[in-house]
């Protein structure tokens, strides 16, 4: 009998510890997948930053280092220098990379460091029990937002897609989303251009992937499902912001 | 031969002979030789040099460069250090070697750039958060900021912790001859634990989360074996004049120097006096202390802080030893008169 669907080679055969309807595992099969079809395993370095993200060695059979909160474009930077030759990704929550690390990777894109990163933007702080995110909604309600995000006090959700890639130095930047098969789809032509950047060293790559959060935002599975088409992506919208077709670098 | 060299230089030469090719760091007074020397002499030997965005990011990219197996160093001072801190007990948590260099400047906050020794806490107790340690060398001479700061890389490898180079900014800025050629030659160990991608090899992984019951606490014992070894194995200072000695001083960096001073005259008087300058501040040499305390009933110990190194004196005394401090914080440098004014009290 001919398989024609099997675990991708980088994925590890493990049972998962993420929230059922959580789609950070779609997110680990999409990476796991472009790491196989561009036979990259035994040269990828993945970094991880803190949150549901950093358990990422779990699931992936690479090469791991894990970094303090929000610091794993710095740690990326440094590897990378060390090691022009393989690829070096970060992985990281929205409560990671967009507020307490949002100066190491503005500041890593700005370099044009040859990374990527992997980022998940699922609205709130998910591993510490569901507060408020930069990137959680107006009206959304948190922990920390027992009466709704409201703007007057906590500001207006951050777009990190739209903003990173207004940086001379970014290849790469993308939004896609994880909560259906057609999105899923696309999000993985997105993470691999955002690699096939590296490996033709054109910058720095990112790819924001819209995650749900079911547990933390306190519905079923499905409900997230929909919450995330009608709520997140009019906000967060779909789309390439950037991509440079040539080594156009200034 | 030697050349006449400022302490910071001599340090950011030692770096590069040591075979250390990565240095990341954010400027501020009074250390900013070192990265402008290294800016303009990594290149030429093939490293890499990156003015990071701020402190945190420094020592982040050290993590990062330091998990692919490469030698590599940041350095800062009193505030840039305080933020490195999350870094260092990162380093250590993960047993990833780095050497970090402290030329220290006045505290609390924004404070000063003159000489001074109020970091000692800091780098010596921790700093970070948990149960950690640096290793801590304190040169006193230019001399020493070269060979220290190769010991420094040396020992960082060999027992995967980050090293501090703590000096005050006196040792920094002074200049001295100095020979910038290794003691001994440089041997840079193999990184068999270090991540470079997984040909041919199971994937590796470096971490400091242990979240499994029981984990942390065998993490935590294992990280105590090795400072116990560091202890055991790794103390250096110098002593003098304390075979005949009534009264020993203690004292670390510029201090120890203006104390060997203070000693010389005090001789020339007929007040036998000694001195016991540690050169590793973790670990410290709380051994050697004790033995000499036996004997030797009256310490002096001399910090331009307000008495930080004195604790760890005070405790590795043996009893009956009377310990005095004189110390001047904020900048203030002790002149030789002062030092031997405070013995004479003491006699």
């Amino acid at each position: 009998m001919q398989a024609v669907f099997t675990r991708p080679k980088t994925l590890k055969d493990t049972p998962t510890h993420f929230c059922p309807g959580c789609t950070h595992g779609i997110a680990h099969r999409i990476v796991a997948e472009v790491i196989d079809e561009l036979g990259i395993r035994e040269k990828t370095i993945g970094i991880p930053g803190v949150g549901c993200c950093v358990f990422l060695y779990k699931y992936l059979d690479i090469d791991v280092l894990e970094a303090p909160h929000g610091r794993a474009p710095a740690c990326a930077t440094g590897m990378k220098r060390v090691l022009p030759d393989r690829i070096i990704f970060a992985y990281q929550g929205d409560g990671d990379m967009a507020a307490i690390g949002t100066s190491e990777v503005i500041h890593a894109a700005n370099r044009g460091e040859n990374i990527t990163v992997i980022y998940i933007n699922n609205s709130v702080y998910g591993m510490t029990g569901g507060q408020m995110a930069p990137t959680t909604l107006l009206g959304q309600q948190t922990t920390t937002t027992p009466y709704g995000r409201n703007f007057r006090s906590e500001g207006y959700p951050i777009r990190m897609a739209e903003m990173l890639a207004t940086l001379e130095g970014v290849a790469y930047s993308a939004r896609v989303a994880l909560h259906k098969p057609k999105y899923v789809m696309q999000a993985k032509k997105a993470v691999e251009k955002a690699f096939m950047m590296q490996i033709n060293e054109m910058g720095f790559s990112v790819v924001e992937m819209l995650s749900t959060c079911n547990t933390n935002w306190r519905v079923s599975p499905t409900e997230a499902i929909d919450k995330l088409e009608n709520e997140m992506i009019p906000y967060f919208p779909l789309g390439v912001f950037k991509e440079r077709t040539g080594k156009d670098f200034l | 031969m030697r050349v006449l060299t400022k302490g910071n230089i001599a340090l950011a030469e030692g770096a590069i002979q040591a075979g250390c090719r990565y240095y990341f760091g954010y400027p501020i007074t009074p250390q900013n030789d070192i990265p402008e020397y290294l800016a303009k002499h990594l290149p030429r030997v093939g490293g890499t040099f990156i003015p990071a965005e701020s402190e945190i990011a420094s020592i982040n990219m050290i993590l990062g460069a330091s998990a692919a197996g490469a030698r590599a160093m940041t350095s800062s001072s009193g505030p840039g250090i305080s933020l490195m801190q999350e870094g260092f007990s990162y380093l250590a948590g993960s047993e990833l070697p780095a050497v970090i260099v402290n030329i220290m400047r006045i505290g609390p906050g924004l404070g000063g750039i003159a000489p001074t020794q109020g970091d000692y806490n800091q780098a010596v107790h921790g700093g970070g958060h948990g149960d950690y340690h640096n290793i801590v060398l304190a040169p006193a001479s230019c001399q020493e900021m070269f060979d220290l700061t190769i010991k420094a890389f040396e020992l960082a490898d060999k027992y995967r912790n980050p090293a501090m180079i703590l000096a005050d900014a006196m040792v920094g800025q002074f200049q001295e001859p100095c020979r910038l050629t290794p003691k001994e030659p440089v041997v840079i160990p193999e990184k068999p634990w270090a991540l470079t991608g997984a040909m041919g090899r199971p994937a590796q992984l470096i971490k400091s989360l242990f979240l499994g019951p029981g984990e942390m606490e065998i993490h935590n014992l294992d990280l105590k074996k090795k400072y116990d070894t560091m202890e055991q194995n790794e103390v250096m200072y110098e002593t003098r004049h304390l075979d005949d000695a009534d009264i020993m001083i203690i004292a670390f960096g510029t201090p120890s120097r203006i104390a060997k001073t203070a000693i010389q005259f005090l001789r020339q008087e007929g007040v036998r006096a000694g001195l016991l300058r540690p050169i590793t501040l973790f670990p410290f040499p709380s051994k050697a202390i004790h033995e000499y305390s036996q004997r030797i009933k009256k310490i002096l110990v001399v910090e331009m802080n307000t008495g930080q190194m004195l604790r760890d004196v005070q405790l590795a005394c043996h009893n009956g030893t009377r310990v005095y401090f004189y110390g001047r914080p904020g900048g203030g440098i002790p002149y030789p008169d002062d030092i031997m004014a405070q013995v004479k009290k003491l006699l």
